[in-house]
């Protein structure tokens, strides 16, 4: 079940084959949702559901998957592995659904889930291809909740909505929140500053030019 | 008309597609290195958007909204199908794309061989299907409307992909940490023009 090939599949999206810093894809969803934690966390479950499941559906049919339409095959399984999402987040989490908008339907064309279903489901046993969407949904959501860490901690000043800034008792000696930190562009440096940290602690990853 | 130029001017600079939501960055960020071949992949992408926004305006208001289908008959008036938005827009798109590539095969080669390779990859780059959803999201009133917000989300993605290539060409030529080089000084350069662009905000004609 867990030999060692699979449990590299599990921890290797996490660190050195990161599907956002490394691999560059589902970047699109990824950081509009990052302005909280809450609905950072929620988006990275929804998309490791999502990778794992229809990896599994995918890997069990790919026998039967005609070469020259499985693009199709595969946008149609994600699709309604997204629609059971969207329905289910609107009936057990509706205020979290609204916040995230139109960005559980961009799931489908997140290139994460393609990119797998391409490269890894098509070729192999359904088994592996869980673990495998479930440590490329880790990975993914590893960079998220750390993105929407950040922001929502020097942005409003709390974790999960906790007030811990004013717990702290720092506004009262002149400590400002940094209103910049929810506006959109901060997460595009946030990840930028992510992708340096990470290279410069493994040499092999800098690209050469 | 007033209200036309509005929209046309807000989905540019406001609510930009790459600088406001992150959609389209997985090409944005690939396809980047040159401004031609961006200029091409821009262009296609405000190709497709005019078209798809407002194919997927009709299907929505006649087809999927609830009681959307009482022109079918008074039997039809309380069926809801919007539940099934994803699957249809994705697959309208889908076959959109493959369409215009055909016509564009037919009739125009030259156009056909500078655009081509860039047209299969539009089918899964969020921009588009992220315009459908808002436009579903944000009720347009009719189809002119939300052809107008089509239009002005594909020149808003132009701007962005021919500003950051044309940046990126130039940056070959400057000394850039190691770990930095490549993939991370252009999400910090991206970050930075968004920054720019927060200027248009609150922008109404």
């Amino acid at each position: 079940m867990f030999s060692a090939r699979n449990l590299k599949l599990l921890t290797g999206p996490i660190g050195k084959d990161n599907p956002i810093t490394i691999q560059v894809l589902g970047i699109c969803s990824a950081l509009a949702v990052t302005a909280k934690l809450e609905p950072a966390i929620v988006m990275a479950l929804s998309v490791t559901m999502v990778i794992a499941v229809s990896n599994v559906v995918v890997a069990a049919m790919r026998k039967f998957i005609p070469d020259r339409i499985r693009i199709i095959v595969q946008l149609v399984v994600i699709a309604t592995m997204v629609i059971l999402v969207d329905q289910f987040l609107k009936a057990y989490a509706f205020d979290v659904s609204k916040q995230l908008s139109v960005f559980v339907g961009l799931i489908i064309t997140n290139c994460i889930i393609m990119g797998r279903l391409e490269a890894f489901a098509m070729a192999n046993k359904p088994w592996p291809a869980f673990i495998d969407g479930l440590g490329n949904g880790a990975g993914y959501g590893i960079i998220l909740i750390v993105v929407a860490f950040f922001r929502e901690f020097l942005g409003s000043g709390t974790i999960f909505g906790y007030p811990v800034m004013e717990k702290l008792g720092l506004y009262s000696i002149g400590y400002e929140n940094n209103g910049m930190m929810i506006l959109p562009p901060m997460a595009l440096i946030i990840v930028g500053l992510i992708i340096w940290y990470q290279r410069s602690k493994d040499k092999t990853l800098i690209e050469n030019k | 008309m007033e209200n036309l130029l509005n929209i046309f001017i807000k989905s540019i600079f406001v609510d930009n597609m790459v600088f406001a939501f992150f959609l389209g960055m997985c090409s944005y960020l690939a396809v980047s290195k040159t401004v031609k071949t961006s200029m091409g992949l821009g262009l296609a992408v405000i190709f497709v958007l005019f078209i798809t926004v407002p194919v997927n305006f009709m299907i929505e208001k006649y087809v999927l909204k609830n009681g959307a289908m009482i022109w079918l008959g008074e039997g039809m008036g309380d069926v809801d199908l919007s539940f099934l938005t994803f699957m249809v827009f994705i697959a309208v798109i889908a076959a959109i794309v493959q369409l215009v590539e055909m016509i564009i095969e037919k009739f125009s080669s030259s156009l056909y061989n500078s655009l081509g390779i860039f047209l299969p990859l539009i089918a899964v780059n969020c921009a588009i299907l992220g315009a459908s959803l808002f436009m579903q999201e944000r009720e347009y009133e009719n189809v002119i409307e939300a052809t107008v917000f089509g239009l002005g989300s594909g020149v808003g993605w132009l701007l962005a992909i021919v500003g950051i290539a044309a940046i990126r060409e130039k940056l070959k030529y400057s000394n850039i940490p190691d770990p930095l080089k490549g993939l991370g000084i252009t999400f910090i350069l991206t970050g930075l023009m968004a920054i720019g662009f927060m200027g248009f905000m609150g922008i109404k004609l």
